[in-house]
């Protein structure tokens, strides 16, 4: 069956058909055309969908676009001004290394997102918390969360720094 | 994701009319964390969906000042009542076992009646419910009906719900005084796991704080269903919290365990881990009943 929802996505309040069946992760992707939020299991396990709706991050695969209806969705693409300024925490991945191949990340930065406009100088704990729910198999962890911490001012002075440029080309550490 | 229709009722009462008009094809789905993976995975295939989620009614848990029982709408995302102050505070044993259920974004969704009606053995939010003596209220065709938690789980997979009955909300009847809880979940890791063993122990105190009052010993993924290891309880009714005699209550209710081989972990540990847990959660229980707030 289709039905018509209202909502405002990544500010911009929107009306349109959809179809019961439809989960939020299809609405975004494939009839509006974010690419942004990425697909990983598709079964809540991995994270990588995550959007934020009302303020908290749930899982986009396993909503119903249905019940966006009369909500406020706010996907990556939502974050950075209109001018292309990066926001703090898309800023920090890219200052810190929290990000490799990249698929994680709009999801790791949605969920650091809902917890910082709730909490914005959550310690380290929290932190872990939040992104409990989404996986990364490059990083290892440690610079996502670093580069979290740096925007909750609970950032080290000397971010582990773990690959670095030299003029011989790219080195580990 | 296979077609079906998502039907909103506003009402228990349309709702069940829903279900039984569409019968074997139409299944009840509150956050839908669960359901929406069955359906991907093709192990159910409704033509509707049913919602719970917009019926009007309590969506956080509610104290009753009078009674001193606490309700929780089955509705209820496991991420509010992790937030509740009153859980958090009166209630520790529970929030020790929704605070560490799937992720945040999950919890955000996930409501505590769908951990309970999916009735798998490792449900994280049965066992301190249990332990805290909880009541189920269902409704159905028939009106309200209300029985215990702990009767409520049949088998893997089954629970004490007809046809189009909904399970509607968790009362838990007033706190002992110097009562203390703790549970915890053991596994490989801490998020997005399902537990290898749940462990739950509440224990009331004499007015000495040390004599046990009353014990309650619960047991998740140790059986076929959440279950109270009676033995261990008695075990300990009468003598000192110490450790010497809750390792020997964890032992018997190691004994009472019918725990088995699988792919997260063989009998035989989850057998000594009984043990160990209960000991430990006992520790923290006593703790807790001593520092509580008053």
């Amino acid at each position: 069956m289709a039905r018509e929802i209202s909502f405002v996505f990544n500010g911009n309040p929107m009306k349109m058909m959809i179809a019961d069946h439809w989960t939020l992760l299809h609405l975004i992707r494939e009839e509006l055309g974010y690419s942004g939020t990425k697909e990983g299991c598709g079964s809540g396990e991995c994270g990588a969908c995550t959007v934020i709706v009302d303020g908290e991050a749930v899982n986009s695969c396993l909503y119903l676009a249905a019940e966006i209806d009369g909500k406020k969705l706010t996907t990556i693409e939502g974050l950075a001004a209109a001018d292309g300024t990066l926001h703090p925490i898309q800023k920090s991945f890219v200052e810190n290394g929290g990000i490799q191949c990249g698929f994680c990340s709009p999801g790791m930065i949605m969920s650091a997102k809902a917890l910082l406009d709730k909490t914005p100088n959550a310690p380290e704990e929290e932190i872990k918390e939040a992104i409990a729910g989404n996986l990364c198999r490059c990083t290892g962890y440690v610079q996502i969360i670093d580069s979290i911490k740096a925007v909750s001012g609970h950032g080290e002075d000397e971010p582990h720094v773990v690959a670095f440029k030299t003029e011989d080309g790219d080195r580990g550490e | 994701m296979r077609q079906f229709t998502y039907l909103t009722p506003k009402t228990l009462d349309e709702a069940i009319s829903l279900l039984e008009s569409h019968g074997e094809r139409a299944r009840y789905v509150a956050g839908g964390t669960d359901v929406l993976v069955k359906i991907k995975e093709g192990k159910i295939a409704p033509d509707y969906l049913v919602s719970l989620k917009h019926i009007i009614g309590q969506d956080r848990p509610f104290l009753n000042h009078e009674t001193g029982e606490l309700y929780i709408g089955a509705f209820c995302t496991h991420r509010s009542i992790e937030q509740s102050p009153l859980v958090q505070h009166h209630y520790p044993i529970l929030h020790d076992a929704v605070k560490n259920i799937g992720s945040v974004q999950i919890r955000n969704v996930a409501t505590i009646g769908g951990n309970l009606v999916n009735a798998v053995p490792s449900a994280d939010g049965a066992i301190p419910l249990i332990a805290l003596d909880a009541k189920a209220n269902i409704y159905g065709t028939k009106g309200q009906r209300s029985i215990d938690l702990r009767r409520f789980f049949l088998g893997p997979g089954q629970c004490d719900l007809d046809g189009g009955e909904i399970l509607t909300e968790i009362a838990i009847p007033p706190l002992a005084p110097r009562t203390g809880g703790a549970y915890t979940k053991h596994g490989r890791r801490e998020a997005m796991e399902l537990p290898m063993l749940g462990v739950g122990v509440l224990l009331s105190l004499e007015e000495d704080m040390t004599t046990c009052a009353k014990a309650r010993i619960c047991l998740g993924v140790a059986a076929p269903t959440p279950f109270r290891a009676l033995e261990a309880e008695k075990q300990l009714q009468g003598k000192i919290v110490n450790e010497e005699n809750l390792g020997e209550a964890g032992r018997i209710a190691g004994q009472e365990s019918k725990v088995r081989d699988s792919i997260r972990g063989v009998a035989w540990y989850r057998r000594e881990m009984v043990g160990v847990l209960v000991k430990r959660m006992g520790l923290k229980a006593l703790e807790r009943a001593k520092d509580k707030p008053k």
